[in-house]
């Protein structure tokens, strides 16, 4: 057996502590050894983006990145955007707007649209397809997920 | 209720448990005890296995078992094809669960591993050890049927798994006599449907009950348990197969797969629930693919661009072996279409299934009518050009009048309801087609190469009379049920066969209910997925969820307000005859103020302290609802695209798409539905093709090769209707799933053609790659340094070359 690792990382808010081998990918450590599994797994090369988490402020694609790699960060998967139960006003465009379908791509569009906000309050159609680049969907054509995240764009600026 | 629910365009109800990440897909599911399947598959595209050796495999760390062909023969029968053509003498080889003696495909199933997890399983996998002699391979389906190309089933001479003739009018007169024809090669490249789940199974056997149940990533659970049954040899009693939530599937989890099949059986072995899930390049190799013809058609017309017959040479590929629904699909989704939405009194579709040493094909969203529909629009585009007419007219003079019952068709089928010339028309208002006709002369003239494309389409869909079904060699009914339960509390549960994953129908059905007898549509839940506890239904596909299974919803309810007036007049204490209803209340005619509440009478029906005489209790019905005919939903789509002579670069600039599906229960799924469609079919025409080498690898195995659109290629695509109802559904619904990806393709091809016109361009095959055209650009002459009089064509800054199909 390859010899295991002690990593600590925060996710979201909380501290979680294991021994992990060095080849675990990070997405493997949330979904099986946290039980997170609203976090994706879509292409296993980067490309597709439903794997997409934060780490210690900026958007990161678990599947490639390990645990190791994680190990004394702040991550945030999707389970730890809603707080008390409240939708963030990127979950809550989503929905209003039919920014998904299968659901599937959703976690990681939603923590990428959440990103491109935090570095554009006010992005053109252009800019959030732009910014989407890195996130795939079969199901929406994107056309109501670029509407969504302008409309968040606009709850977000008090529209 | 001022507003009625039924078209209404409110949010959806599945969407709060997937935008927080708390649904559970097959992959999230664990179950107490469960290990993980790992599958070594064959990196030839055509061998003889020599020898395989698993000790190493055996004995490596985690590991419980390894096993082979030979161990899954013993157990499970060979994977069915379950539409046997008619009239074609189809050659049903043997698809064994893992491979025996010869691999036949890059992908093909060679041993399983299982092990505690799954890092160890792919460990356990590296050190399998396996001699391959190999043998030629063969790709392309029209090649695979020459003298001399390799064999791939003793049982299937010449590579040839059928051939299928359809024909209606007398087609080799109509050419005969035609003052115009015309003809194109088409290659419908092969395709990788791609939803964003990958394909995943968990299989759990209980020895002492004898039952087996699989979570399994699938469109048609019900038909999964009856497969499944037929290949584990497990009574259908006994196996219960769950559907959980679903990450997209567009034909790729119609098919029962050798994969689940191998997941069982391992869990029937070792008494554990196991586990398999693939990669995505595992997905790629193994999970079906769509499309792969290559087409030799023709059409006939008169001077005045009048068409009068159309017909096919067709080589469609089927892959290495014949998947569930394969063989209907360039036969009776594709060679019965050859008509479209126009009047063509002469039609042959001549078909050839045909073995090739690749991945299995099956449905893909659109299935067959894709085709059908790209080889007319060509065609007619082909005929305007012959006739000297623009591509609109040639189209308007050959489109069907407007019919609202029934209208037959030459190749021998009846289409339902179609007002096809008002969807044109509308279309070429919203795009403005004749302002660019104007500008496009001036365009070129400085040197940019704008292009218009418009494409007309009618398809068959909500499969489909069951009648039909059998007479076409389907292996099964494709009728559909619903069970509706309506609470002591008024709440309500309906249960459905079909199974949706995606396409929203827990909330467009609950609309329906709340629709049809005055609920809240917050007091309806819908559950689908689960063969223990939902009524049999046929699956997913086709467009046929909401066509079919909406019907078996509408005629449920009808049924529980007929038994609800029944109570309601016993409580009134009036005669039934004078009970009406509207919006949830039954009260006596004339007396509204004295009524009574569905939620009143599902009580009362509930409890059962005071019903009429011969009145069950309970407040629930089932219907199993088999459709008089198919649906023939229609439309007309135009694209507009800018060409870069310098580069090859297509931009797709603009796409308005006027579909008519009948009423819409809910227009903003409806409008999802066409959103998606059409940029799944723009991947087609500009970007998408699985390309293999002459060996037989697949050269664009993962994300990194095979170019799904993204989100700063497209643009938005505006959506428009109109409503002609179909006359035999109770809702007057049809299909809209597949629509977009059936016209998209053929408008922004016949865009790119226009486009690229006056560049000397008269042929490509599709993906339309900036290399392609680029290409063709240079050969045609009109390269860089030889446009003599034009501008630079204008750059468009965006990354188009992220794919490698060439």
């Amino acid at each position: 057996m390859p010899n295991k690792v002690p990593i600590t990382i925060t996710v979201n808010g909380r501290a979680r502590s294991a021994e992990v081998e060095p080849r675990t990918l990070l997405v493997h450590f949330l979904r099986e050894s946290l039980n997170l599994t609203g976090t994706k797994i879509g292409c296993d090369t980067s490309q597709c983006g439903a794997c997409v988490v934060k780490m210690d402020g900026v958007t990161v694609k678990s599947c490639t990145a390990f645990a190791v790699q994680a190990d004394g960060a702040d991550v945030t998967t999707i389970e730890g955007l809603a707080q008390d139960g409240n939708l963030t006003a990127v979950q809550e465009a989503f929905w209003n707007n039919h920014g998904l379908q299968c659901g599937y791509c959703t976690a990681g569009m939603i923590m990428t649209v959440t990103e491109i906000l935090e570095r554009n309050a006010n992005p053109s159609a252009e800019e959030v397809r732009a910014g989407l680049e890195g996130n795939m969907c079969r199901c929406t054509g994107y056309a109501n997920i670029v509407k969504a995240a302008l409309a968040a764009a606009a709850v977000q600026q008090g529209g | 209720m001022t507003t009625r629910i039924f078209g209404s365009g409110i949010r959806r109800r599945e969407d709060p448990r997937l935008i927080t990440g708390q649904a559970a897909y097959t992959d999230d599911i664990k179950l107490t005890g469960m290990v993980h399947a790992a599958i070594l598959r064959s990196p030839h595209a055509h061998a003889r296995i020599t020898g395989i050796d698993t000790a190493a495999a055996q004995s490596a760390p985690g590991v419980l078992a390894v096993y082979t062909g030979a161990d899954t023969a013993a157990v499970l029968n060979p994977i069915p094809c379950a539409w046997a053509i008619p009239d074609s003498d189809l050659k049903a080889v043997a698809y064994p669960a893992i491979a025996l003696d010869v691999v036949r495909y890059v992908g093909d199933a060679v041993a399983v591993v299982v092990a505690e997890n799954r890092y160890q399983a792919e460990d356990a996998l590296e050190l399998i050890e396996v001699g391959y002699q190999p043998l030629p391979a063969i790709i392309n389906p029209e090649d695979a049927l020459g003298d001399g190309a390799p064999q791939l089933h003793e049982d299937a001479p010449g590579n040839q798994a059928f051939h299928w003739v359809a024909a209606g009018g007398d087609t080799d007169a109509a050419f005969a006599e035609a003052a115009v024809t015309v003809s194109e090669t088409i290659r419908q490249q092969k395709l990788i449907p791609t939803p964003m789940e990958t394909r995943s199974a968990i299989a759990s056997y209980s020895s002492a009950m004898g039952e087996l149940t699989i979570w399994n990533t699938t469109q048609n659970p019900h038909i999964a348990r009856f497969v499944t049954c037929l290949v584990t040899g497990i009574g259908e009693h006994k196996i219960r197969v769950i559907a959980p939530e679903v990450g997209g599937g567009f034909g790729a989890k119609i098919a029962v797969y050798p994969w689940e099949m191998i997941a069982a059986f391992c869990s029937m072995q070792l008494g554990v629930p196991v586990k398999w899930t693939e990669t995505r390049t595992e997905n790629y190799i193994a999970t079906t693919h769509g499309r792969d013809h290559v087409e030799y058609v023709e059409m006939a017309a008169n001077a005045d661009g009048k068409v009068t017959a159309v017909r096919s040479v067709v080589y469609a590929g089927m892959g290495a072996y014949l998947s569930t629904a394969a063989p209907g699909i360039p036969t009776i989704l594709h060679g019965l279409m050859y008509s479209g939405p126009y009047d063509i009194a002469h039609i042959k579709a001549d078909v050839y299934g045909v073995f090739t040493n690749s991945t299995p094909v099956e449905a893909y969203r659109g299935a067959g009518r894709p085709e059908a529909t790209f080889l007319l629009e060509r065609l007619m585009d082909k005929v305007a050009d012959a006739v000297g007419i623009d591509t609109v007219e040639v189209r308007r003079r050959n489109l069907i009048e407007p019919f609202d019952n029934n209208r037959d068709v030459a190749i021998g089928i009846t289409y339902d309801s179609g007002n096809y010339s008002a969807a044109l028309d509308q279309l070429l208002g919203h795009i403005g087609y004749d302002g660019f006709r104007h500008d496009q002369g001036h365009e070129r003239e400085h040197g940019t190469f704008r292009g218009i494309g418009v494409a007309c389409y009618c398809e068959i869909c909500g499969l489909g009379p069951s009648q039909v079904a059998g007479a076409v060699g389907f292996g099964g009914g494709l009728w559909e049920s619903a069970t509706v339960r309506i609470y002591a509390t008024g709440k309500v549960n309906v249960f459905i066969g079909t199974s949706p994953h995606g396409q929203g129908e827990e909330t467009t059905f609950a609309q329906i209910v709340a629709d049809e007898i005055g609920v809240d549509v917050d007091d309806v839940e819908v559950i689908h997925g689960d063969t223990d506890i939902t009524p049999m239904g046929w699956g997913t596909y086709g467009s046929r969820t909401t066509v079919v299974g909406g019907a078996a919803v509408a005629l449920t309810m009808r049924k529980l307000r007929d038994k609800a007036k029944v109570i309601a007049a016993h409580l009134l204490e009036a005669d039934e005859a004078d009970i009406e209803y509207a919006d949830g209340q039954f009260f006596v005619r004339g007396a509204p103020d004295r009524a009574q509440s569905i939620q009143d009478v599902a009580l009362q029906a509930n409890v059962a302290w005071n019903l009429p005489a011969g009145i069950e209790p309970g407040m629930e019905a089932s219907t199993y609802y088999d459709p008089p005919n198919f649906s023939y939903p229609f439309g007309a789509h135009a694209a507009i695209v800018s060409v870069d002579p310098d580069n090859g670069h297509i931009t797709l600039d603009r796409y308005v798409a006027v579909d008519d599906c009948g009423p819409q229960i809910n227009p903003m799924i409806v409008e999802g539905q066409v959103h998606g469609g059409v940029v799944q079919g723009a991947g087609q025409a500009l970007w998408e093709g699985a390309v293999y080498d002459d060996n037989g690898q697949l050269l664009t195995g993962s994300m990194m090769d095979y170019a799904i659109p993204r989100a700063n290629l497209v643009p938005d695509i505006e959506v428009h209707s109109t409503v002609t109802p179909s006359p035999h559904n109770p809702l007057g619904v049809k299909g809209i799933g597949e629509t977009g990806t059936i016209a998209s393709t053929a408008a922004i091809y016949s865009a790119v053609m226009d486009a690229l016109k006056p560049l000397g361009v008269t042929q490509l095959d599709m993906p339309l790659t900036p290399e392609r055209v680029w290409r063709a650009i240079q050969e045609s002459g009109h390269g860089n340094g030889h446009r003599h009089g034009h501008g630079h064509g204008h750059g468009n800054g965006h990354d188009h070359g992220h794919g490698h199909n060439h």
